[in-house]
């Protein structure tokens, strides 16, 4: 065990556990109310918004994930990078007009969103079906991060008390997000970003400096590796492009979006949140590094070992115990904002929708509350019963991407147009889900499918392909469905609520509150 | 739960200049969606392939291009 780096991550977990609690004070609301627990009120600046979504959308993924890949099988996990560089053009013109329309309807979920466009209670739950869904094994990879990082400090028991660690940093968060809701993740992200900054500006300076310099590492790579082969050209730009489009559509990316304070502040983050890309392109780097370093796989967790094996090598016991806390805190965030993203979802989409349609703010907020904990411990369940999903949970959560890119039509068509018909667009649906899955599962749930056409085979991300077939019946069946005349349903949003153009209904009440407080009057 | 008040809507802004100011933002895609176009070890930087500093570099520029973007955007 390492004693010094130990001390350094149980200080740093202290540290942001007693942040988790405290947060609950921090812009105080009524954390009793569905929308201060779980968006924290919508009130965050561009600042804030920036540590959060840095913090949200950068996980174990990035940190642990992506590195390994690069790692094991070279140039095409570095996918990543193109990956986030065009999600940020896609945020900058899409996710303003969800703020917009969110916040004119109090919509809290993008499911929300998609029952007051197209009037079907059906198509939302199978958007919320579908982040639900989604997100599991992404809040399973966090916990893949955690358990390495314990691993890295050379905890390695076996049985309950192996995993105990684990338990216990599991059950702290559940607490804390408990109590605090958004707040405690948005709060603790600070100290995340800032680890993390640290963690990688050392890593890309000692590491290579200690190896020999740049030159030095690429040449100790086989050249086969450090370049896609033309045939996997489609591949990359797949999977760049699948998870661009994947990403704000997760629960989690839009509680982070619907949380900030305004159309500007999404777009001054659209323009500011590459920064974190950089880090990422620097991250991936690092499986180059452990290939210089001779560094091999682990019998437990495979390539995921590469990163903290590269730190103990390469960084005294007392930063590598910084770092490891980065990696872990890195995960611990994201896991708390994605179980707060499909407890909303679970609380507005399902239990309000199907089982007490009367449901008041107080009711929705205590059911999130418990189902953030379900959500939690089913995902720590699920990776202390799979063992060997340590090394799978990469591909779990490229699984996940296939199902929540199906939700595209729906959520991202619907913000421009109504052309679609609810009904096909429940068919697409269902047609993505299914073929995406199976084209999974056909490859052992890796994310790459060889597609066929005619005598050309296209390998590329099995997401991808699911949603052109997605959309290929949504337009047919919308053909069909308007020409037989089914009813389409009714949409509550006007054109002006995705500019912003004006008041919103919570702004409004907020007004009025001030106004009553200011004058002692009550007005209608 | 529409409350609107006729008198906060503002007309649209002109939106030619915009429209084309977000067209900016279809240049990243091309630039990092195009592999067989910046699939090469040469020339390198530092040391590091083509292949890798070249795609690091985009993140800046496609940064960039949103903040003049957002620039336009907001006049």
């Amino acid at each position: 065990m390492h004693l010094v780096a130990l001390t350094v991550v149980v200080a740093l977990f202290a540290f942001v556990t007693v942040l988790g609690f405290v947060a609950a004070r921090w812009r105080r609301g009524d954390l009793d109310l569905l929308h201060e627990w779980g968006l924290a009120g919508g009130r965050f600046g561009t600042v804030v918004t920036w540590f959060l979504l840095g913090g949200d959308l950068y996980t174990a993924y990035t940190f642990i994930a992506v590195p390994a890949l690069v790692f094991s099988a070279g140039a095409i996990g570095f996918f990543a990078v193109p990956y986030t560089i065009i999600v940020y053009p896609l945020v900058f013109v899409l996710m303003p007009r969800l703020w917009s329309v969110s916040r004119a309807h109090g919509y809290v979920t993008p499911a929300d969103f998609v029952r007051g466009r197209y009037g079907s209670s059906t198509l939302a739950l199978a958007v919320a079906v579908a982040g639900i869904l989604a997100t599991m094994p992404y809040i399973a990879l966090q916990l893949v991060g955690i358990q390495v990082v314990i691993a890295g400090l050379g905890i390695t028991g076996t049985g309950f008390m192996g995993d105990l660690p684990l338990i216990i940093a599991f059950v702290i968060l559940a607490a804390y997000t408990y109590s605090s809701g958004l707040r405690a993740p948005a709060m603790i992200a600070l100290v995340k970003d800032a680890l993390i900054f640290i963690a990688v500006i050392a890593a890309i300076t000692i590491i290579p400096a200690r190896l020999g310099g740049y030159g030095h590492i690429f040449a100790a790579v086989p050249t086969a590796r450090l370049l896609p082969a033309p045939k996997q050209y489609a591949a990359y730009a797949t999977l760049a492009l699948g998870s661009a489009l994947a990403l704000f559509l997760y629960p989690h990316s839009i509680t982070g979006v619907l949380s900030s304070s305004g159309r500007d502040v999404i777009k001054r983050n659209a323009a500011f949140l590459p920064a974190y890309s950089i880090l990422l392109g620097l991250i991936a780097l690092l499986g180059f590094m452990a290939v210089a370093a001779g560094i091999k796989p682990d019998a437990v967790y495979g390539a995921q070992w590469a990163v903290p094996a590269l730190f103990n090598m390469m960084f005294p016991q007392w930063f590598a115990g910084v770092a490891f806390a980065a990696i872990a805190i890195g995960a611990l965030v994201p896991a708390a904002i994605m179980s707060i993203a499909t407890a909303n979802l679970f609380t507005r989409n399902i239990y309000r929708e199907y089982f007490r349609p009367n449901a008041t703010p107080r009711q929705e907020a205590r059911v999130a509350k418990a189902a953030s904990l379900v959500v939690k411990f089913g995902a720590l369940a699920f990776i202390l019963a799979l063992q060997n999903a340590r090394q799978e949970a990469i591909n779990f959560q490229l699984l996940g991407g296939v199902w929540i890119l199906q939700t595209f039509p729906a959520v991202i068509f619907g913000l421009y147009t109504r052309w679609f018909h609810r009904w096909a667009l429940l068919a697409g649906w269902v047609v993505g889900m299914v073929s995406g899955t199976a084209m999974a599962a056909s490859q052992h749930f890796t994310a790459i499918y060889p597609l066929h056409v005619g005598s050309l085979a296209i390998a590329g991300y099995s997401a991808f392909f699911a949603l052109i077939g997605n959309i290929a019946v949504t337009v047919l069946l919308t053909l069909v469905l308007d020409a037989v005349g089914v009813a389409r349903g009714t949409d509550e949003t006007i054109a002006a609520d995705y500019t912003g153009a004006h008041v919103s209904v919570l702004d409004v009440a907020r007004d009025t509150e001030r106004t009553q407080s200011r004058t002692g009057t009550v007005t209608a | 739960m529409d409350v609107r008040h006729g008198s906060d809507v503002k007309p649209p802004r002109p939106a030619r200049w915009r429209r084309l100011a977000l067209l900016l933002l279809l240049i990243p895609f091309v630039g990092t969606l195009w592999v067989a176009s910046y699939a090469s070890l040469t020339p390198r930087l530092w040391g590091i392939p083509f292949f890798y500093w070249y795609q690091l570099l985009w993140i800046v520029i496609s940064a960039g291009i949103t903040i003049i973007v957002y620039a336009v955007d907001r006049s």
